[in-house]
């Protein structure tokens, strides 16, 4: 029990005088601090007065941060979540707070972050008569969170607090909403002691059956042309090093998807690059002709299978999630393992370590002919593009990124091609170093999610690559990262475009380009020093690495607008509804 | 293939809904659905006839499982199992060999009137899908206007001699 909860309840005891039965808000912040959380984002309105009033008094115990607009508190959460496996905690009010939260919200769930959003609400009296701010938030969000609470009595607080972050964090994390009305926040209850609460509907995730893994390791050894796909999971459960010492002994290739960057190194011989749409020639193709794909932490998104009915057709599939929906939802595998995936890879390794010198070489020995296809398809399709000497290649910009901060930034993107780049061509090492939108798709995400991140991680450098378009969704947030000094390097990928629509439309519709002109822009450089950060540009290619290396090196909150080259296309390519065979590779 | 799925939930607002809206987001199809009072009053049990292959089932039956207020699926179907639906259909009837045509249709299927006036006749039907439609077939052309049906309720069976009695009688 904490020092500062055990005053509580002295004071109770000693003094059973009704004022200093606590309030709803007070309970709710003993809560939080019990969970451990000293660090909340949000925005202040009518339905949470009460709870600032507490968080005002509570304030050497939860820093709190005051966003510019509640998306941008729910992407900081992500970010700071994402980068350390804490749970982030927001607070906004009713109506519009919580519905501008909800993009935040659908975005954690997509991408299996933990997060508790605690939105105000009017009081229980004048819920469903359309009252001022009112909004129906469990219903709206009910469909994109683990689950949601609308707290109707004071003393239920502490216990709803409590599962909502064991929710959060537990199986496959993801966002939990509290809604709390406004007189519930006010209101005296009994207070129940935070090591007392029980939660009956908790679950424990059931370890991987051994049998089962015995299999997929036999399955796995006996294969002549194996491939890891390996996503979002790897990281969920910190299995990087698992994986690594797993892939490594078998002598394994690795495809990871967008979410998996970084779970498995990208710059290690065995990783294959980026699987997908936007992925690597020969990771695609080793999918394509592979005879066994064992997916670990991955749930078969259509961005990485493109058609189904032809997707990987030679293959069986082992599949490890510890999300039992996601196992048979969009494939149907031969091996099914439901639990955590560092358990699952931990005992394939022990198994495997059991098995002998003999069989691993014999197993090893035999996927020499795969991997020399492999290494053929890498050296007849490495990730290119054509240099330029009047105009800065975007996937220069990320390579020089690469080079300047020595791949160990942890680099936040927002969605689209800028996005692709960087998953192509900044290769990420360590788990948590790329935090990017990768289910819901945000524009917007990359520039709070940064903010977020470099607030856990004072000491790293948090770089957000974002496009034109994307920035200029949430850039407000600029100012959350002067006033707490959070120094993140914002790198935009200006080309006047809405680059990834663009695309589409050159490629797909007969170069219609519909509505995806966005030069009209503000001056970013400007932009920034009016914020009050400092503003750098690039526009010729001599000037890219100076310019970068100055933004980086500013020591407080920079933008670095970088004028790229406005009709650059993602490659390679599978188009939506097609497969690997179906690559477009380069114009 | 027709299943019925058993889902006990807890007791509590909005749970419901949050089925509900499972099988609309994802969309899965609700043929029928019935909620009442389980064992326990605490729990509910929703009982949900749905359409599928055996991946769309079990896709179903595990996101519900996912839902936090969930404790136990079932699909019933893949058990020995008794399944009940109850109908009260309004009937024209009110000549009298209309009358007596209702009244054995009430007879031989076990039904019952529960009420009369000069023009109408209010039977009401209970048992498994097939006999509730096949009734109302029987009915239909003597006059069927209003038709409100439960949708189906479902228990596992504890042995299977009973309802093959009941179903003998009925056939």
């Amino acid at each position: 029990m904490l020092a500062a909860e055990q005053q509580i309840l002295k004071t109770i005891e000693t003094q059973p005088h009704r004022d200093l039965i606590p309030t709803g808000a007070e309970m709710l912040i003993e809560a939080l601090v019990f969970e451990g959380v000293d660090t909340i984002f949000g925005y202040p309105g009518g339905a949470v007065l009460h709870i600032y009033d507490e968080l005002w008094r509570a304030r050497d115990r939860i820093t709190h941060y005051l966003v510019r607009h509640e998306q941008g508190a729910v992407h900081m959460a992500e970010g700071y979540a994402r980068s350390t496996g804490r749970v982030g905690v927001v607070l906004v009010t009713s109506g519009p707070g919580a519905t501008n939260a909800v993009t935040g919200i659908a975005n954690a769930y997509m991408d299996s972050t933990p997060i508790v959003v605690i939105t105000g609400q009017v009081p229980k009296h004048l819920i469903g008569t359309d009252a001022f701010q009112e909004v129906d938030t469990v219903g709206i969000t009910r469909p994109c969170v683990k689950h949601n609470y609308l707290v109707r009595e004071a003393g239920d607080l502490p216990a709803v607090v409590r599962e909502a972050f064991h929710l959060a964090r537990s199986g496959r994390p993801g966002p939990v909403v509290i809604d709390i009305p406004k007189d519930v926040s006010a209101a005296r209850a009994n207070y129940s002691r935070l090591d007392h609460v029980s939660f009956p509907f908790s679950s424990s995730n059931a370890p991987v059956e051994r049998g089962a893994a015995t299999r997929a390791l036999n399955a796995i050894l006996s294969s002549k042309r194996p491939v890891l796909y390996v996503g979002g999971g790897i990281a969920n459960s910190g299995a990087d090093e698992v994986l690594r010492s797993f892939a490594e002994n078998l002598h394994l290739p690795v495809a990871p998807t967008l979410m998996g960057l970084g779970g498995f190194p990208s710059s290690h011989p065995l990783c294959l690059g980026m699987l997908g749409m936007h992925g690597t020639y020969a990771a695609n193709m080793a999918v394509a002709e592979s005879d066994l794909l064992v997916a670990l932490g991955v749930r078969f998104d259509d961005r990485v299978t493109g058609k189904l009915a032809t997707f990987a057709p030679q293959a069986s599939v082992i599949h490890v999630d510890i999300d039992p929906a996601n196992i048979g939802k969009n494939v149907a595998p031969a091996l099914a393992l439901t639990g955590d995936v560092k358990q699952a890879l931990a005992q394939f390794l022990s198994l495997a370590e059991d098995c002998g010198h003999e069989r691993l070489r014999q197993s090893i020995d035999g996927r020499e002919a795969w991997w020399n296809q492999i290494r053929s398809w890498q050296r007849s399709q490495p990730l290119r593009f054509d240099g330029s000497q009047n105009q800065i290649k975007p996937q220069s910009v990320i390579r020089e990124l690469h080079r300047l901060t020595k791949g160990e930034a942890i680099v936040a993107t927002d969605v689209g091609q800028h996005q692709m780049w960087v998953a192509q061509f900044y290769p990420f090492t360590k788990t948590r170093q790329l935090i990017t939108s990768g289910g819901l798709g945000t524009m917007g995400f990359g520039l709070p999610a940064a903010v977020g991140a470099q607030l856990a991680l004072p000491d790293q450098l948090v770089v957000a690559v974002v496009g034109d378009g994307g920035f200029q969704m949430t850039n407000q947030e600029l100012a959350t990262a002067v006033q707490y000094e959070l120094p993140v390097k914002i790198l935009i990928m200006n080309n006047g475009y809405l680059g990834m629509v663009r695309q589409w439309q050159e490629m797909f519709y007969d170069r219609t380009y519909s509505e995806v002109d966005i030069s009209v822009a503000p001056d970013f450089v400007k932009l920034a020093e009016a914020y009050g950060a400092r503003g750098f540009r690039a526009e010729r290619p001599e000037e890219l690495y100076d310019v970068l290396e100055a933004g980086l090196n500013h020591k407080g909150v920079a933008v670095i607008d970088v004028v790229v080259s406005k009709e650059e296309n993602v490659f390679p390519i599978v188009p939506a509804g097609a497969n690997a065979r179906d690559m477009i590779v380069q114009d | 293939m027709r299943h019925t799925l058993s889902i006990i939930v807890a007791d509590q607002p909005g749970e419901l809904s949050r089925i509900v809206g499972l099988f609309s987001a994802r969309g899965f199809n609700i043929e029928t659905l019935s909620v009442g009072e389980s064992l326990d009053p605490r729990w509910s049990r929703v009982t949900i006839v749905t359409r599928g292959d055996e991946r769309t089932i079990q896709q179903i039956v595990k996101q519900c499982e996912r839902l936090a207020r969930v404790r136990e699926v079932q699909d019933v179907t893949t058990r020995p199992h008794i399944e009940r639906e109850m109908a009260l259909i309004t009937v024209s009837a009110s000549a009298g060999a209309e009358r007596q045509e209702v009244l054995s249709l009430v007879s031989v299927f076990r039904a019952k009137v529960v009420d009369i006036s000069h023009t109408q006749m209010i039977v009401e039907a209970s048992g498994n899908k097939e006999k509730v439609d096949t009734f109302i077939e029987l009915l239909r052309p003597i006059g069927v206007t209003d038709i409100t049906r439960t949708g189906h309720i479902a228990i596992n069976r504890l042995s299977a001699s009973v309802e093959q009695h009941e179903e003998r009688m009925v056939s």
